[in-house]
């Protein structure tokens, strides 16, 4: 995967296969302290420790029983290889966060990417969970949360053509202001 | 600077959603799926979707469900789409490039012709 945002997509992934109800998504940009954080929280099954150890090191741990896929262990090389990090915080029966950040100036940094084509797919494509997706570029904040759009819109469908564009529209500028701003 | 759109703009979009479908008969649910496990979103999975919404948006395509799941178990074929209409069976199709995603929506979801040469299964 060649941008952040096809990552936050696949963690996100994660989170639903979780059985999660409530997802929240925080990308960090910022080019003063110079790092680019991504946090994606949810409140789904969880892990125990041991699993946590394997998603993130499979190779390492013996367990075999479960199938654990390759995103995580691939972000968490990337991220360690621009002088940052990856950790993921897990209880059983309360939810996952991951946190990843890396040296926003740092030449092997994947680019951030589309960002809204990521977004509109998660809330378009999973109706059922309420989404907060967080941009903020050197403090400047975009906050999106579908919980007040689908209340307004009382039952008719986030894929309807105007609603979709919409959200699209809502989620473009409003990101692109937060850049703009600085 | 752009104003970002408000929740007075979705008040009317609701109105005129509602008039439209009252004014439609209804041809059946159509439900578009995509595939969005961590190989699919590899193969550009996103990017199909993106153009599927793209293409509803273009055409104001009304009364579509689009959903994405989890892995579908034919990694070597991802990205997966798969199309139901009304009570028709589920249609696989492999290899969905944002191309072949929107003749699947010109011709079987808007035409009601499977695109045979993309079919999986």
């Amino acid at each position: 995967m060649k941008e952040l945002a096809l990552h936050l997509l696949d963690i996100a992934e994660n989170s639903i296969a979780a059985n999660a109800k409530n997802i929240t998504i925080i990308v960090e940009e910022n080019t003063i302290a110079d790092y680019l954080k991504m946090i994606i929280t949810d409140d789904g099954k969880g892990m125990s420790q041991e699993m946590v150890s394997r998603v993130v090191d499979p190779f390492v741990t013996s367990r075999t029983t479960r199938k654990v896929g390759l995103g995580i262990p691939l972000l968490k090389a990337a991220a360690e290889a621009c002088n940052g990090y990856l950790t993921i915080k897990s209880e059983p029966g309360k939810g996952t966060s991951v946190e990843v950040c890396f040296q926003h100036s740092h030449i092997d940094r994947m680019p951030l990417g589309d960002l809204t084509g990521t977004f509109l797919g998660l809330v378009i494509g999973s109706p059922e969970i309420h989404w907060v997706f967080k941009y903020t570029h050197n403090h400047h904040e975009f906050v999106f949360d579908d919980a007040p759009i689908k209340a307004e819109l009382d039952g008719i469908p986030l894929s309807e053509p105007s609603v979709l564009g919409f959200i699209r529209q809502y989620l473009e500028e409003g990101i692109r202001q937060a850049i703009s701003k600085n | 600077m752009d104003k970002v759109k408000s929740l007075e703009d979705l008040k009317r979009i609701r109105e005129e959603a509602l008039q439209k479908r009252e004014a439609k008969t209804t041809g059946g649910q159509k439900e578009i799926i995509v595939g969005m496990g961590t190989v699919g979103i590899a193969a550009g999975a996103r990017e199909t979707l993106k153009a599927i919404l793209d293409y509803i948006e273009k055409e104001n395509l009304t009364d579509i469900i689009v959903r994405q799941t989890g892995n579908i178990g034919w990694d070597s074929w991802e990205p997966i789409v798969q199309v139901v209409i009304g009570s028709a069976p589920k249609v696989t199709y492999g290899k969905v490039t944002p191309d072949i995603a929107r003749r699947i929506m010109k011709e079987h979801v808007q035409g009601g012709q499977a695109v045979k040469e993309y079919v999986i299964e």
